[in-house]
């Protein structure tokens, strides 16, 4: 997944003439982009420490549902982010792909603290380097546990990216 | 410290299956022979001495030494405020000693611990499985010769 | 391969499974139960989920490393778990901690041990329905972090107990902050026993639910707010006094059912009981003297001068080592080189501060116990937690083994759900703090 995909240079096709509707396409794209942006439903994947900093920013004092992701949906097939929030050991992988299959299109994952962007200071034979080793990520949130600031700054770039991408329904699908 | 009286009672009680008493860092500690275990340990819970509850037990392994495997047992008595820790040495060859899930209830789960860290077989445990690795790893990870990074993933990994 | 109760379960019954990734925000750990209508006829716990490998880890680090593993044991209270490691390691070198310093903490102790139970009782009460309790706990609970954060740099992982005192001084706006952060508290507190207090739901959802007796709590080898709720004394930092405790003026309330109302209870007192500590302890301290001092140099002019002449004023030192200037090093650190990291100061300055800070961290020196184990416990938020450290005289623990306090709470769930409905099961396990990173390791 390449960030910033905008609508007419991904959609070139090679030699042939462009479509006449090709600006309302973009547009509608647009909108199905702000549409998204604005409405994400979370499912939290809590496992550890950093599950503290995440009560922390969806509560009172760092707000997360001012930038309209919060509503907590305790269900992966009615959320459509993925919050995997805390170490990912061996043992959790297989249900972490699970939970991750049962999501409808479109989804997108954020890696919250460092111990699931690259196991963090677990570097051993229980904990997994890395949950892109499991599911592919859209968002990484560095931190341990990160501060409830550098994650609304993580939340905003997946609203920018989420604006920005190629959109999917119907027939065309982001991952195929 | 009334602690040294505890431990010369039991020297005196069981003259030969406990090997050595001595006070660590301000601990009492009783090095016994694995297995009069269970009769010491029942003596302990009686009164006078009434160390009822079972703190913690865990194993450390001693790799290059024989008997390789030392079990810890920390007993807390609550009525005297006293604390007491049990060790008891295991060969390699035979990881098997009483188990004390008869006499206290967490000593259930702390036991399946040290058999999934140690693979330590407890005899009398009603079920004994590991607790906190998944099934099919394989090996022992807390023993000396695991090596730290050698992971066994359950799912395949993509990239 | 099919689980015990897989094994077990009956063919008219069903079986459901709380699986490990649930909206019951403790963490990992997966409920199976065996249902006949809405009764639980049997039950088991998984645990593992979130084994992080932590007493192989410290095979393989040097004592200072892994102060930082520490935080992450019981995240709530992470101060706490520093303290025992801290300690557990002063037990073995015969280390004597300067009087501020056993002041300082003891207030950061109870903070944490006041955030702990906060975050406690606000899952509990969230999952039982009751969202309002949560939000304003957590409220409450990021004022004890700004508090914490002024003074450590860290809100919640902090490594900020150190083997013969504390990283750093108080900051100097200290006591404002405290000031607020308890009077907070207490609104906070007192809005919530009113909320919960009397309510006939939670009552009905608490009261005579999950009972245990002190007989199968101390076979449990249950202790902390749990146990007590049961109504057996037991408080470490009464039975076995650490730091200043046996100086301090404060009561341990204690249960009289068991319950899961006792324990929601038992810890709301607590937390009064622990401010009530805060600020007696923060009133026997000196107030911290503000500011650098006046002739403060650059550092690199320091470094220059230093090779003519001795530097008697003070540097100025980067915003991440406020608090850590020579002139509070007596009264944080003890004074014994050979486990203390010298002040900055000494190491820009002079050759014996560089030789020691470079000792300090070089592998195979710095900190290295005398041979032997040591058994060494603290008050955390759960119950006693210990640490049992077998050293062999290196800078590497041989074996660092945990007693984690919610383990064998956690083992008592199958039995204290028997016989309940599903809908028990929830309260019953908010009211048993289970913190996941403490219970696995």
């Amino acid at each position: 997944m390449s960030g910033n995909e905008t609508g007419p240079a991904m959609l070139e096709t090679k030699g042939k003439p462009r479509p006449p509707a090709r600006f309302i396409t973009t547009q509608f794209n647009a909108v199905l982009g702000w549409a998204r942006k604005y409405s994400l439903f979370q499912y939290p994947f809590i496992t550890a420490c950093c599950g503290m900093e995440y009560m922390s920013t969806a509560c009172a004092h760092f707000d997360l549902d001012r930038f309209g992701a919060g509503w907590t949906r305790f269900s992966p097939r009615q959320a459509d982010m993925l919050l995997v929030v805390g170490t990912v050991t061996q043992k959790l992988a297989p249900v972490l792909r699970t939970v991750y299959e049962q999501m409808t299109d479109p989804k997108w994952v954020v890696a919250f603290g460092t111990c699931t962007v690259s196991g963090g200071i677990y570097d051993n034979y229980a904990v997994v380097q890395g949950i892109d080793l499991i599911i592919p990520v859209d968002i990484y949130i560095p931190g341990c546990p990160p501060r409830p600031e550098t994650v609304l700054d993580g939340l905003l770039k997946l609203q920018e990216k989420i604006q920005h991408q190629e959109q999917d329904w119907r027939w065309k699908k982001r991952r195929p | 410290m009334e602690e040294t009286k505890t431990l010369d009672l039991l020297k005196e009680k069981f003259p030969g299956e406990v090997k050595d008493v001595f006070t660590s860092f301000g601990d009492g500690v009783v090095i016994i022979d694995k297995g009069a275990l269970l009769s010491i340990v029942k003596y302990l819970k009686d009164k006078p001495h009434e160390y009822n509850m079972l703190l913690d037990l865990s194993c450390v392994d001693y790799l290059g030494e024989d008997p390789r495997f030392e079990m810890v047992y920390h007993l807390f008595s609550l009525p005297r405020n006293k604390r007491l820790r049990i060790k008891a040495r295991l060969a390699e060859d035979d990881l098997r000693i009483p188990s004390l899930a008869g006499l206290w209830k967490n000593a259930n789960w702390l036991e399946r611990e040290v058999f999934d860290m140690f693979g330590v077989h407890f005899e009398g445990h009603p079920d004994l499985r590991r607790i906190f690795m998944y099934d099919c790893f394989e090996g022992y990870p807390l023993r000396k010769d695991y090596p730290l990074r050698k992971r066994q993933p359950c799912i395949k990994f993509r990239e | 391969m099919p689980t015990r109760i897989e094994k077990e379960a009956r063919p008219e019954t069903m079986l459901l499974n709380m699986g490990p990734s649930h909206p019951a925000m403790h963490g990992t750990i997966r409920i199976m139960l065996e249902l006949d209508g809405e009764r639980i006829l049997n039950s088991e716990v998984e645990i593992g989920y979130l084994h992080r490998g932590f007493e192989k880890t410290c095979e393989n680090r040097t004592y200072f490393n892994l102060l930082i593993y520490t935080d992450r044991l019981n995240y709530v209270s992470p101060l706490i778990n520093n303290l025992g490691y801290a300690m557990a390691i002063e037990k073995m070198l015969g280390v004597e901690v300067p009087e501020r310093a056993q002041y300082i903490r003891v207030i950061m102790s109870e903070l944490s041990r006041i955030s702990d139970h906060l975050t406690c009782l606000a899952a509990m009460a969230m999952e039982s329905g009751a969202f309002t309790v949560f939000l304003y706990k957590m409220k409450a609970r990021e004022f004890l972090w700004d508090v914490i954060e002024q003074t450590t740099g860290a809100r919640m992982t902090t490594s900020y107990v150190r083997v013969g005192g504390v990283r750093a001084d108080l900051h100097p706006e200290f006591e404002t902050a405290l000031k607020k952060a308890v009077v907070e508290t207490r609104k906070v507190l007192k809005d919530v026993h009113g909320l919960l207090d009397k309510n006939k739901i939670f009552i009905n959802r608490t009261r005579d639910i999950a009972v245990i007796s002190p007989e199968d709590a101390i076979s449990f080898g249950w202790t902390g707010p749990c146990l007590r709720s049961t109504g057996v004394y037991y408080d470490v930092r009464k039975a076995q006094p650490y730091l200043s405790y046996n100086r301090l003026d404060f009561e341990v309330p204690l249960g009289e059912r068991g319950d899961n109302y006792d324990r929601y209870m038992v810890r709301m007192k607590e937390m009064e009981q622990s401010l009530r500590i805060i600020e007696q302890a923060a009133g026997r301290i000196r107030k911290t003297p503000a500011g650098i001092l006046a002739q403060a140099v650059d550092p690199a002019v320091a470094i220059k001068s230093s090779r003519r002449q001795k530097i008697k004023g003070g540097i100025k030192l980067s915003p991440n080592l406020e608090g850590a200037e020579r002139v509070k090093y007596r009264d944080i650190l003890s004074a014994d080189k050979g486990y203390v990291v010298p002040p900055k100061e000494d190491v820009y300055t002079t050759i014996e501060g560089l030789i020691n800070h470079f000792k300090f961290f070089m592998k195979g020196a710095g900190i290295r116990p005398p041979k032997g184990e040591v058994y060494f416990s603290v008050e955390g938020g759960n119950g006693e937690l210990g640490y049992y450290i077998v050293s062999d005289g290196t800078d590497r623990p041989y074996r660092l083994h945990l007693r984690a306090p919610c383990f064998h709470i956690v083992a008592a769930l199958e039995q204290l759900i028997k016989g309940r409905y599903v809908a028990d099961v929830i309260p019953t396990f908010g009211s048993m703090n289970m913190i996941g990173g403490e219970l696995d390791r």
